[in-house]
């Protein structure tokens, strides 16, 4: 297995450096630069500060030496914001971006699980009635409607939880409610299907007739087989929690690496694009490795290789 | 559903009891929560430019001239009372406090003040607004300019200002000097530098140490503790462009020590200790978009009139985030409101709504040098045929006030309306137009393009112009919206016929938006140019008396209107949220609140 995992990062390399090459042509194909703003300075002044960013040099020239610095693990300066390095805002939003993803997941699995299997041992009775109609309705009200919803419920009414920021620990309760239970949604559904769908096979009916209880049924021969389109669906999304909490992230005012996605396109903040890029990137790589491991562990019919 | 019964009645648990909001806590902290906008680039006062760093640099650090919280009028700052001034207004002498420090202790210096102009004019950190040092005498030479040997040259312009080789350049005839000119710029992607016509030598950017041979007219000496300014031009404007942090110290060692003289990306703004300033306040904590915490400087000389312990400034650039915040007592101040809550917020929180006059205009640029905007008729149709008092009232809703003319009135210069809505002329003009151009001018007025940047509020309002051109002059306008950067390119590249802009003042005097539409201007982007208001402009330049600035500045308002290169809409109001607890805060035109005064006590 070690040497799968090795072997899966190499192949790694070559992709991001695929990406850093695409994004960094694409970005410099927008129009506008990092240094042009409402009030338009002397031509002199802009060539400064162009200088002194590299940015006078041939493209291919500014192409070559990036990419230098980055084989050596140098992101670069954020154009944007002066004295940061693109590492350093990075290092310091990504954390918190993956500590809204993993309490997200945390709910999501903890609300979604068992939510979808008692719905699959009720099948087709108000308790599953009742459980994927919640479902539906979680996967159907987005996010940017949850959230300020819990806000006014949570914080403007009760005043139990401040309306936004990253702060305290109270402060994560509210954005990764919102999150979770968005997708919480997807795993009750997630679940109750993959479990029905092991419940109708022969090996299960052959466990009943040999006198296993229900529970034991379920928990010890059907759950495993059951999880598979769970956890197919949750490395993905977990790397898509990440990547697309902007909207969580604005919403409640975190400090996270979505936001800076998202601003630093719009600022032309040429580095920091390609350091979210390649940042995201390399987590989905991760997370689907990762994802690939479980499976094998879960699934004998499939084999790593 | 029982799990998530389960975990919500949980949750209820664990936070069953309120605590108390940042807005009530404040009463016992006297910690202000301010809510900022967008997270500045730097808080650095040579590298910062937006509303936001403004907000917490004046925190941090203070001019030679504060303001007055309710007027905005010049008062004594670093400088322990009014400068003396010349007779002939270019020579300002200013007497630093003794007891002004820098919150390590370091007292405060002239000489703090003439490095820091110096660093902020040094060309090689291309601080972006030097140029509102440049009402200091050679400012703009030492800026832009280039040297040879011992000389400095001024070429961006056709004033030309010369160090060395005064003699030679005095010597030569017209044609010989646009000769010269033209030789000093090399051919563009040559690579090839400037060189001087008389010595031959290559021509460079001035380094920091020729700052003294640039003879730039700041004059420390420690001793008696006066810094001496020496103008280009008399300014009764002068005092106040004090206040404006350009013209605000840093503290020399502190850049020593991070070696960031001519370096805008280095890290002494960046951490509590290391940012020493000299205001009020000063950092405690930076963590980049989530929250600047400041407190109070106990070195600060008046620090007994400071009432506030610390302020807090949120980089919340989400206007409904941050309306929400307000609403839920988590922020004291909002730095703006979502347009379509302006009503809501009317009706339901007059206590803390504010709609305030606020410096600002905006408008709609014409390109000039495309038909059919290149005729004069033509645009004055599209102007008058705008029912801005309708637009004002049922679009905008937030109190604006129609504009007439360019500038908004600010202290004693008055806003006049220089025309007014008239579709019957603007028709008839456009019937002129069209009698005299033809099928070819009917054609042109068809495809009339409007180009904005993409926002629901400058859509809403696009949209009701639009319609009025339909209705008054029976011209259909195609509507384009561009994201931000691409917009600004587009607009530099005059690659439009009609765009959307505005334009906040930096200061109460109306060149910050005349100076706009100067020929050549970097931010005309027009194409339009007037050769009688560019010398409207360059005198009121040395104007010392401000009743004939204010007189020749109507001059220039005429010639806009008559010309009409620009489309002025509304006049700005800050809207925004304030909780009634915030005491010593005024209404005032640049929004600006200086936070010493501010403190927070609860309404009886």
């Amino acid at each position: 297995m070690g040497r799968y995992v090795v072997k899966r990062l190499l192949q790694a390399i070559p992709v991001l450096l695929v990406i850093a090459t695409l994004t960094f042509f694409m970005v410099r194909l927008a129009p506008g630069g990092p240094f042009d703003e409402e009030k338009k300075v002397p031509k002199e002044i802009k060539e400064r500060i162009e200088k002194h960013y590299g940015l006078d040099q041939p493209l291919w020239k500014q192409y070559l030496s990036y990419m230098g610095n980055l084989v050596q693990g140098d992101l670069g300066p954020s154009f944007k914001y002066a004295g940061w390095t693109v590492a350093e805002l990075i290092g310091s939003s990504a954390p918190v971006s993956l500590m809204l993803g993993l309490l997200a997941m945390l709910i999501a699995l903890s609300i979604g699980l068992p939510a979808g299997l008692i719905a699959a041992l009720y099948k087709n009775s108000p308790v599953d009635y009742f459980a994927m109609s919640g479902a539906m309705i979680g996967i159907c009200l987005p996010t940017f409607v949850m959230g300020p919803l819990l806000i006014l419920g949570f914080s403007s009414g009760m005043g139990w939880f401040a309306p936004l920021g990253w702060y305290t620990w109270s402060d994560m309760v509210l954005p990764s409610l919102t999150l979770g239970l968005y997708y919480a949604a997807y795993v009750a559904r997630l679940t109750r299907g993959g479990m029905l769908e092991v419940l109708s096979q022969d090996f299960i009916r052959t466990a009943r007739a040999k006198g296993a209880s229900e529970r034991r049924v379920m928990l010890k021969h059907a759950l495993k087989g059951g999880l598979l389109p769970v956890v197919a669906f949750i490395g993905p999304a977990f790397a898509g929690i990440i990547s697309g909490s902007f909207i969580i992230e604005t919403i409640f005012f975190i400090p996270g690496l979505g936001r800076f996605f998202v601003t630093s396109a719009l600022n032309r903040d040429y580095t920091m694009v390609l350091g979210t890029v390649l940042f995201y990137a390399l987590l989905i790589i991760v997370m689907n490795i990762i994802v690939d491991l479980v499976q094998a562990w879960l699934n004998p019919r499939t084999r790593l290789e | 559903m029982k799990p998530l019964c389960c975990t919500l009645s949980l949750l209820f648990l664990a936070a069953c009891s309120r605590p108390p909001t940042n807005v009530e806590a404040g009463l016992e902290t006297q910690v202000l929560h301010f809510g900022n906008g967008a997270e500045p680039k730097s808080i650095d006062p040579h590298v910062g430019t937006s509303v936001g760093a403004n907000n917490i640099i004046s925190a941090l650090l203070e001019g030679l001239m504060a303001e007055d919280p309710r007027t905005l009028d010049p008062v004594p700052g670093v400088a322990e009372r009014m400068p003396e001034v010349s007779t002939d207004g270019r020579v300002y002498t200013f007497t630093i406090r003794k007891s002004a420090k820098w919150s390590n202790g370091d007292p405060v210096k002239p000489s703090d003040f003439e490095f820091s102009w110096h660093r902020m004019l040094n060309p090689e950190l291309g601080a972006r607004y030097a140029e509102f040092l440049y009402d200091i005498k050679n400012a703009r030479r030492y800026n832009l300019g280039r040297k040879c040997d011992g000389g400095l040259w001024l070429f961006n312009t056709r004033k030309v200002q010369t160090a060395a080789h005064a003699a030679e350049w005095a010597k030569l005839s017209e044609p010989e000097r646009n000769a010269t000119f033209a030789s000093l710029k090399p051919p563009e992607d040559s690579g090839a530098k400037p060189t001087c016509p008389f010595c031959k030598k290559n021509l460079e950017v001035p380094a920091w140490d020729d700052w003294k041979l640039a003879d730039v007219g700041v004059r420390a000496h420690d001793a008696n503790r006066t810094l001496v300014v020496t103008l280009e031009n008399p300014n009764p404007l002068f005092l106040e462009k004090l206040n404006h942090y350009s013209y605000f110290p840093v503290h020399p060692p502190t850049i020593d020590r991070f070696n960031a003289h001519i370096r805008k990306d280095t890290k002494w703004t960046h951490n509590a200790g290391d940012y020493v300033g000299n205001g009020p306040f000063m950092l405690r904590n930076w963590a980049i978009n989530a929250r600047l915490e400041t407190e109070r400087n106990p070195h600060y000389w008046d620090r007994a009139n400071v009432k506030l312990n610390g302020v807090y400034f949120y980089p919340i650039d989400k206007k409904d985030t941050e309306e929400r915040a307000a609403r839920a007592g988590f922020l004291h101040s909002t730095q703006s409101l979502p347009a379509h809550r302006l009503d809501f917020l009317t009706r339901k929180w007059p206590t803390h709504y504010k709609a305030e006059p606020y410096l600002g205009v905006y408008f709609y640029r014409f390109n000039v040098t495309e038909p059919p905007m290149d005729d004069a008729r033509v645009r004055r149709a599209f102007s008058i045929s705008v029912d801005r008092e309708q637009l004002v009232k049922y679009v905008l809703r937030g109190g604006q006030e129609p504009a007439y003319g360019l500038s908004p009135g600010m202290g004693k210069f008055e806003a006049k309306a220089r025309y007014k809505f008239d579709p019957a002329e603007a028709k008839r003009l456009l019937e002129e137009y069209i009698a005299e151009k033809g099928d070819a001018g009917r054609k042109l007025l068809e495809n009339v393009e409007l180009k904005y940047n993409t926002s629901e509020d400058h859509l809403k309002i696009a949209e009701a112009i639009q319609s009025m051109w339909k209705e008054n002059l029976g011209v259909e306008v195609a509507l384009l919206n561009e994201e931000w950067k691409v917009f600004m390119s587009t607009v530099e590249e005059l690659d439009y016929q009609i765009s959307r802009m505005g334009w906040i003042g930096d200061f109460r005097d109306p060149i910050t938006f005349l100076d706009l539409w100067v020929t050549g201007g970097g931010n005309n982007n027009t194409g339009w140019s007037s050769a009688k208001y560019d010398d409207l402009i360059a005198r009121a330049r040395r104007e010392p008396d401000l009743a004939k600035r204010f007189t020749i500045y109507n001059q220039c308002e005429d010639i806009l209107a008559a010309e009409m290169p620009v489309l002025t809409i509304y006049f700005y109001r800050k809207h925004y949220l304030l909780h009634p607890t915030v005491k010593g805060w005024h209404p005032t035109v640049l929004d600006h609140h200086p936070l010493k005064h501010v403190y927070l006590k609860a309404t009886d």
